[in-house]
């Protein structure tokens, strides 16, 4: 097995403010917009975001929100086992805001055309957008984009992507792992 | 997390007896996550849209076969109902020609009631098809134990230490035995109150108290469960009249209020009220019976999804 670091340390921490001035650019005060993190993995992402985001605009209001998309995959009785739901956290109206969705790596879009189909049973928001902080690019099964990037990664099938947390494992890190042959 | 491993040890739901504990937390907390979603403005999820499911009452129902069917409705199934009154069962059609015609329609799931003990078991047994038994004459209806343990749950905040009593017609009830069982299980402590021609001779090898007075029975208590008196199952009389059962074993608010601890009431429908429960007790409070009613959708959700995801 083979790890080649992608991002951590300093310029983890200044990608991450850029997502965030990104976001205040196109959202103000975020007085009409929430985040969403997606179960399980987008969480730790979100929770850093929506820190970061209170630290630079102390005035604003952020709502933040966490999302279980287990019961609109498309892959349930498909695989050798059955998904296990998490905790859906919402304490506030999604109608008519402004929804920016957050992933730690995008790869395939099945879990963010989950994830969309999700946000609908909440109601009719007014816009969607999609931040990541890894896009493995040109393995789309769908046709999604972000509009928000930390880093874009070309990566092979085989290799996976893996984000740790300062967090819950220690360190800020983005690893791409190959399985050697 | 999402994607754990864990599903249920069994490939049908056919009695309490079959379930694990792990089982049983599995399902209430899958449960769980369904009741968020059943309080959503839109309740329904796409989880089981190519899964056929047939609804098989050999029995009256109003509750379980509405929650049943709602369940499966929130989880996008395709959903077929079947009255015995209404069919060609009165004919003179067996059970296993019955439901394998009903097979032959591609139907994945079968939810049965039965007036026999045993049916659902008998079945699992000769079809090919996932049944869930929805109460099989006096024996076991695990869809209502496991949402009495869910509401017990969600009001108490755990199951295990706590003490349950289940009051009235022990004998003839499935809701008991499946009671008696899931909650042992999960760790609480149960008593059975009620005459002694109600009680079935040797309850007590299950590990549970019997006690004859109902006001003792109440003191002892975290929650009480009260039973119908199931008139449509005796085929002798097992005490004087109703009025006298009421009298002794009749919740009601003077009672209820004498005690020196505010106890929860629960009753797994249909109520008669008056009989063993008080119209002031059955609306007061104290009283979940509406909840049980909401929670029973919610844990429904959740044995179909885990049953659908065995195949």
């Amino acid at each position: 097995m083979q790890n080649l670091t992608l991002l951590d340390g300093q310029k983890f921490q200044i990608t991450l403010q850029r997502l965030c001035h990104q976001l205040i650019e196109n959202h103000n005060d975020f007085s009409n917009s929430v985040i969403l993190g997606i179960q399980p993995r987008g969480i730790s992402l979100s929770k850093r975001i929506a820190g970061e985001l209170k630290q630079i605009i102390p005035n604003a209001h952020i709502k933040s929100g966490i999302l279980d998309i287990t019961f609109y995959r498309d892959d349930f009785r498909r695989g050798d086992h059955p998904l296990v739901p998490s905790s859906t956290e919402i304490d506030f109206i999604i109608e008519g805001k402004k929804v920016i969705l957050i992933d730690d790596v995008l790869w395939t879009g099945r879990t963010i055309r989950a994830a969309m189909d999700a946000i609908l049973a909440f109601g009719r928001p007014e816009k969607v957008e999609l931040l990541v902080l890894v896009d493995r690019r040109y393995s789309r099964h769908l046709p999604i984009e972000p509009n928000y990037i930390g880093i874009k990664v070309d990566s092979m099938s085989s290799q996976k992507v893996v984000v740790s947390w300062e967090e819950t494992d220690g360190e800020d890190k983005i690893v791409l792992v190959s399985e050697s042959v | 997390m999402a994607e754990i491993a864990q599903r249920l040890s069994s490939k049908h739901l056919l009695g309490i007896k079959d379930l694990t504990t792990q089982d049983i937390n599995l399902i209430l907390e899958t449960a769980d996550t369904f009741k968020d979603v059943i309080n959503r403005p839109i309740k329904k999820v796409p989880s089981l849209r190519d899964i056929t499911i047939a609804n098989i009452f050999f029995e009256n129902s109003t509750r379980t076969k509405l929650s049943f069917e709602l369940a499966q409705k929130r989880l996008s199934a395709d959903v077929v109902n079947f009255a015995a009154s209404s069919s060609s069962v009165s004919k003179g059609e067996t059970l296993i020609d019955t439901v394998n015609n009903i097979l032959s329609m591609k139907v994945d799931m079968v939810v049965m009631r039965h007036p026999y003990p045993g049916a659902g078991v008998f079945l699992s047994k000769h079809i090919n098809a996932q049944i869930v038994n929805a109460g099989d004459g006096a024996h076991e209806h695990p869809t209502q134990a496991l949402l009495d343990a869910f509401s017990i749950r969600e009001k108490l905040g755990e199951v295990a230490g706590k003490k349950v009593v289940i009051v009235g017609d022990i004998l003839h009830s499935r809701v008991a035995l499946s009671n008696i069982l899931c909650l042992q299980k999960l760790g609480a402590e149960v008593m059975v109150c009620g005459p002694t021609t109600l009680i079935p001779k040797y309850i007590q090898t299950l590990g549970v108290k019997v006690e004859h007075d109902l006001r003792k029975a109440l003191n002892w208590c975290d929650v009480a469960n009260m039973l119908r008196i199931q008139l449509e199952r005796q085929d002798i009389k097992y005490f004087p009249s109703l009025r006298e059962y009421t009298m002794m074993y009749g919740l009601d608010k003077k009672i209820l209020d004498s005690l020196d601890k505010e106890i929860i009431v629960m009753h797994p429908g249909p109520i008669n009220r008056g009989v063993e429960i008080s119209s002031d007790v059955a609306d007061s409070k104290q009283s979940i019976i509406l909840n049980q009613v909401e929670n029973g959708v919610a844990v429904r959700m959740a044995v179909l999804y885990l049953l659908a995801s065995q195949t």
